[in-house]
């Protein structure tokens, strides 16, 4: 909703990065990652979603990771907006979206998810907004996309569903819906 | 979605009803970090606003300070009795010599209709109208609002009522032109020798009848009779106020239906309302003061959006 801007896109020269099966497989092995790692203090794991884009992988992952380990595991939305560096650098009005996490992530883990790591802006605003609720032990960072040298901060993820090398004007778009789900690569009209 | 359609709040009757609804949704984002553990984010910390109050003030003042202060602002406060303004200083000059200080923002309450939008002319800064004498009073109308909508779901084709002084109170012309705006059905009741002449101007019934009016409301927000302003005597006495006007207990169970009662607050008890019905179900009187820091900090990132770096 926010910071999307109406790119016009060369529909003919596009690339599928994902199709709906490598995503299932990928999004399987993520979760089962997470399962691995955190499978003794899954109860002192939070699932943090990043607005906006990064809600629909979460919940996707959240659901996995309850039905693969029967336990209820904590979950919730963040956004960043007011955390953000761009405050009056742009020409719109940042609007946000919705922040819900209904319990104190002090002393708890937090996967972070997002859908593509870019700059690494947005997750440098998550950190801070997420220190509001509390002090967690740990927090770890979740992409399903990392565009690789792009980096404007020392940000490093620790999940990675597929790395890429994506040259600026394009663009990686995710869909998660259903049967339609594919991460493709477009690229912008010169 | 682009910005507010203003670079000032200095009255609901220059904004339009997107401009509402943006505040609105800003103020329930503000909401909820008022509900965090910790309580502050940093948007504004490289700006400065000056919070200058010539009139007497307590929650206002103290909403709009822990507005400000939650967006990470650094804040000034001003008031009358302690300045220069007793040495004969005029208003555009106090308002300067605070902005050479490096002023971003100034949020000013002034007992003179219009004080606020003749420093939106005089001075380069943002203004924030925080009541100017009888004229508007914009976050208070909007917070009302606010208030309204997250009980009722909508404002679109509520009937409100405002019941009192309107002749004294800019929150009647504030919360008129701001319901009206989000396609509410307004009414006033009181006196008539408190109900201005210009209401039939703004499409606002008029009555005198006190229960008939609240048997009509969804919403009543009831004003606050300014005892200080009362010299003329606009009513005989509070006690036959109170008879004639106040809204009791008895009054809201003879209704058919339940109904959501406001008040800008400070309350005269016993006055305009009576205590029991200021603390009973119907009343949203604390909402309205908790909302009120989350809709100051909406205008103030909306506006503050807008100040060029």
């Amino acid at each position: 909703m926010r910071h999307d801007k109406k790119f016009q896109y060369n529909m003919s020269d596009r690339k599928i990065i994902l199709n709906v099966d490598q995503l299932k497989l990928t999004i399987t092995r993520l979760s089962s990652e997470i399962i691995e790692n955190h499978i003794e203090l899954i109860d002192k794991c939070a699932i943090i979603g990043m607005q906006p884009r990064g809600v629909q992988l979460s919940q996707q992952i959240h659901t996995m990771l309850e039905y693969e380990t029967g336990y209820s595991v904590k979950y919730g939305l963040l956004d960043s907006t007011f955390f953000r560096d761009d405050f009056r650098r742009r020409e719109d009005v940042i609007i946000p979206n919705k922040t819900n996490i209904e319990f104190s992530l002090e002393g708890l883990n937090v996967i972070l998810i997002d859908d593509v790591l870019f700059t690494g802006r947005s997750v440098r605003s998550s950190l801070d907004a997420l220190v509001s609720f509390g002090r967690p032990n740990s927090v770890e960072l979740l992409v399903l996309i990392d565009r690789r040298f792009s980096r404007e901060l020392p940000i490093q993820p620790k999940y990675i569903g597929k790395s890429i090398d994506v040259i600026e004007n394009e663009h990686v778009v995710v869909n998660l819906d259903g049967n339609n789900s594919s991460v493709i690569l477009l690229n912008e009209k010169s | 979605m682009k910005h507010l359609s203003v670079n000032h709040l200095l009255g609901i009757k220059y904004l339009n009803k997107d401009d509402i609804n943006l505040i609105f949704h800003l103020a329930n984002s503000f909401k909820e970090v008022l509900n965090r553990p910790i309580k502050k984010v940093p948007t504004l910390r490289d700006l400065t606003v000056a919070n200058l109050f010539f009139e007497s003030s307590t929650r206002t003042r103290i909403s709009f300070e822990l507005a400000q202060k939650r967006l990470g602002a650094d804040v000034v406060n001003f008031s009358a009795g302690t300045s220069s303004l007793s040495k004969g200083e005029s208003l555009i000059d106090t308002a300067n010599n605070i902005l050479a200080m490096k002023v971003d923002v100034i949020v000013l309450r002034h007992s003179n209709p219009g004080a606020a939008e003749f420093l939106s002319n005089h001075v380069k800064s943002v203004i924030v109208n925080a009541g100017d004498g009888s004229h508007e009073h914009p976050t208070q109308a909007l917070l009302d609002a606010f208030s309204i909508r997250e009980k009722l779901g909508s404002i679109k084709n509520k009937k409100v009522l405002i019941i009192g002084d309107v002749k004294h109170s800019r929150v009647a012309l504030s919360n008129i032109f701001c319901l009206q705006k989000l396609g509410a059905k307004v009414r006033v009741c009181g006196p008539s020798t408190l109900i201005p002449k210009y209401l039939n101007k703004l499409d606002v019934e008029v009555s005198h009848n006190l229960k008939e009016s609240l048997e009509w409301c969804d919403v009543a927000n009831i004003l606050r009779i300014q005892l200080e302003r009362q010299k003329n005597n606009f009513f005989p006495s509070n006690r036959e106020y109170a008879m004639l006007f106040g809204v009791n207990q008895e009054l809201l169970s003879s209704l058919s239906q339940d109904i959501l009662l406001l008040h800008p607050g400070p309350i005269n008890r016993g006055v305009e309302v009576t205590s029991d019905v200021v603390d009973s179900h119907n009343s949203i009187v604390l909402n309205q003061v908790e909302n009120g820091v989350a809709i100051r900090m909406a205008i103030l990132y909306l506006l503050a959006a807008k100040i060029k770096r």
